[in-house]
């Protein structure tokens, strides 16, 4: 099995894509001849052509309110953009038509495209470029929302997406894209939208974090296993939107305690969603209140505070400690 | 007649005064501009160029992080500014730094901003000073120029005469915002003057891939106002468009566009590799008309200027450009701890639940629980 980036995993599942399936698109700003400012989209317009890796003009609400058209005729585009601090500038557009297209034809016409764009913080960039809004397209019906953690989730993910019905919004980790490599085999895979994934048993707490978030509650999970003797069971979210709560549920009522973890601002992110399914579906198992480590209610600063703005593992050992220890 | 031929107002004009050795192509047009002005802009372009090279040596050594060079769109800026009273409004996007460094900004601010602080925005000279008006930099592409369209309305509902300038590139004419901007100042007659810097590149789309107009300045026309061409690497050329923009402005004639053709000399950022995307003969071919040569060629045929002059200024600003350094990465070294800031200017007042999270940030960090800013 061939060990791979994230972000070559992510070539790997357009490259097969496009091979096996010719109305699967790629448009976006710098996709074609500079293969996307991260490269996730290199090579492919050497192999297939500019009809189908179309550099486009400098206009997000361009690029995602023609891929709906593109979409609704039946092809398979899967848009970049370039950041997703700039994909408010097609808001609307995924708001008003890709996320209601179905619903309001009565299902005459469906939306079934791929926004993939980079978001997350960590890598030292300017102003927009590391934040972390997955809250803004879960919260709106219509639209599903997919996080990938590693290389190999990240491939099959971006598969199902790109098979997917419905309009997906797929952030990647840019903090995880070139930081790791992992076996990715050669044969296909997929990984269902809509699941989520147990990544580490245990019995005495539960951790759910996802994207570049994952490394930072994994660690902590180990040095938990080292230290305190705990045994943390840790679940990938993988799909904000639609959520998979069963699994949380399920893990909640073994551990009876759970940690969230995610870098997006705390209030209305997708943690308090999590916390609010947990209390609906798990309350009586609890024997803790759950905790959420998250980014501030701020603007994720300029790189310099950067750190102490991220949840890192100490911060989600501390959670998780107290989360044991509670109530005294 | 049934079929007749529409009669536009406006047609685009080109408009270019110095030959790329700097010889003045019609006197005619030659700006009068004090020789002291014209001095102090040499020097500002000549620290912008040396400054522009520095930042991209300590962005090499990892002291400061992402930027967008300026190289060789000095005059394309600079002329513009140059037209302009302090008491105009400056809207830029987020490669200005010869033009803001004409309104006052420090060298010392950019450094810190681009040292990943936000208080280089805090810095004196950066703040608007008393009297010069300059908007922070505005990253997502095309989206500023409708805040310049919203300042300029209100100028003229107050009444004043103060014009208000945006600057955006050859890509950011294809968001639909600048075409917004574009289309309110035309309908609203602000005194809006629109500055598209063509450095005929975006990232690594070509300016002919961005639109199919021949021009970007015809663009203007649809929106019913003056759209002209000008050489953006002369910078007397960029300065007598502005000119009389902002004499249409103040007079209550509405808004310009000005195209300025340059050449982004450099990378995108220094996150780009242009080699993936352009040919070396094409950059070659632009380094020709680079403007600072350019420049110095003319104030040396007008005996304003000597290659010993040039020399001095070179050192002066060699030890300028250090200080700034030393300065900066003192004050970076002292800003450091100063994480808690994260919550400052969030609100006018702060928020109790946001003094919960400073608060608990404090303890996380082993800091004093602070104050509001
Ligand atoms: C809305 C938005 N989309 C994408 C980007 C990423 N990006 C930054 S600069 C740039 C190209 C801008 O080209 P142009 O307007 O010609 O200005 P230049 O960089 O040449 O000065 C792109 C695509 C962004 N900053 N904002
Ligand atoms: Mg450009």
């Amino acid at each position: 099995m061939p060990k791979m980036t994230m972000v070559d995993a992510l070539n790997t599942a357009l490259h097969q894509e496009m091979e096996q399936d010719d109305s699967v698109m790629v448009l976006g700003e710098d996709v074609g001849v500079d293969g996307g400012v991260f490269r996730v989209t290199e090579g492919l317009l050497d192999a297939f052509g500019e009809k189908r890796v179309i550099d486009t003009p400098l206009a997000e609400a361009g690029i995602v309110g023609t891929s709906i058209g593109m979409a609704i005729f039946g092809l398979r585009p899967v848009c970049e953009i370039q950041f997703s601090g700039f994909s408010y500038l097609a808001f609307h557009q995924l708001e008003a038509h890709a996320a209601r297209m179905r619903w309001r034809s009565r299902g005459a016409y469906t939306v079934p495209m791929v926004l993939r764009t980079p978001y997350s913080g960590g890598v030292r960039a300017l102003e927009h470029h590391s934040e972390s809004r997955e809250a803004y397209w879960a919260h709106t019906p219509g639209l599903k929302m997919v996080i990938p953690s590693t290389p190999r989730n990240a491939r099959a993910l971006l598969i199902s997406a790109i098979r997917d019905p419905d309009p997906v919004i797929f952030y990647e980790p840019k903090a995880v894209y070139r930081a790791f490599r992992e076996e990715v085999p050669e044969e296909e895979e997929t990984w269902p939208i809509g699941k989520a994934q147990v990544v580490r048993e245990g019995e005495h707490l539960t951790m759910i974090s996802y994207g570049a978030m994952m490394r930072p509650t994994l660690e902590a999970a180990d040095k938990l296993a080292q230290e305190d003797d705990v045994e943390a069971e840790v679940i990938d979210v993988l799909t904000i939107a639609p959520l998979d709560h069963h699994t949380f549920a399920e893990s909640a009522k073994k551990t009876g305690r759970v940690v969230i973890i995610h870098e997006a601002p705390r209030s209305f992110g997708p943690g308090a969603e999590i916390v609010a399914r947990l209390i609906e579906s798990s309350f009586w198992y609890l024997e803790a209140p759950i905790r959420r480590v998250t980014g501030y209610d701020v603007v994720i600063p300029l790189f310099a505070y950067e750190k102490a703005y991220l949840p890192s593992a100490g911060r989600v050992l501390a959670a998780a400690r107290e989360t044991l220890e509670s109530p005294a | 007649m049934p079929r007749e031929v529409v009669d536009l107002p406006y047609q685009v004009e080109y408009l270019s005064i110095l030959d790329e050795d700097g010889h003045v192509l019609d006197e005619d047009l030659e700006p009068e501009i004090p020789e002291d002005r014209l001095l102090r802009l040499h020097r500002t372009m000549l620290l912008a160029r040396r400054f522009d090279e520095r930042m991209l040596h300590l962005q090499r050594q990892g002291r400061i992080g992402t930027f967008a060079p300026v190289r060789g769109q000095e005059a394309a800026q600079m002329g513009i500014v140059a037209a302009l009273r302090e008491s105009d409004w400056m809207v830029p996007s987020f490669r200005e730094q010869a033009a803001s460094l004409w309104r006052g900004q420090s060298l010392e601010s950019f450094l810190l901003a681009y040292g990943g602080f936000y208080q280089g925005n805090e810095l004196p000279g950066n703040q608007m000073p008393e009297g010069s008006r300059n908007l922070p930099v505005a990253v997502p592409v095309g989206t500023q120029p409708l805040h310049a369209v919203g300042l300029s309305y209100a100028i003229q509902y107050r009444g004043q005469d103060d014009v208000v300038v945006t600057f955006f590139g050859d890509g950011a004419t294809s968001e639909g915002d600048f075409h917004e901007a574009m289309n309110f100042a035309g309908v609203f007659q602000t005194p809006t003057i629109f500055v598209c810097q063509n450095n005929q590149w975006a990232i690594s789309v070509p300016r002919s891939r961005q639109t199919n107009s021949e021009t970007l300045a015809q663009k203007a026309l649809a929106y019913g106002f003056p759209g002209r061409q000008v050489d953006g690497n002369d910078i007397l050329a960029v300065y007598v468009a502005a000119e009389e923009a902002a004499e249409r402005a103040r007079s209550g004639d509405g808004p310009t566009m000005i195209e300025c053709i340059t050449y982004r000399l450099s990378m995108h950022t220094t996150a780009d590799d242009p080699s993936r995307y352009r040919e070396e003969e094409e950059v070659e071919e632009w380094r020709r008309r680079d403007p600072l040569p350019r420049f110095q060629a003319y104030l040396k045929q007008r005996d304003m200027l000597s290659d010993s002059d040039i020399e001095e200024a070179e050192e002066e600003i060699l030890g300028e450009i250090q200080d700034a350094i030393d300065g900066a990465e003192e004050r970076m070294e002292e800003l450091a701890n100063e994480e808690l800031s994260m919550f400052d200017h969030m609100y006018a007042e702060m928020p109790p639940y946001l003094r919960e999270q400073r608060d608990q940030l404090a303890r996380e960090l082993g800091r004093k629980e602070g104050n509001d800013a």
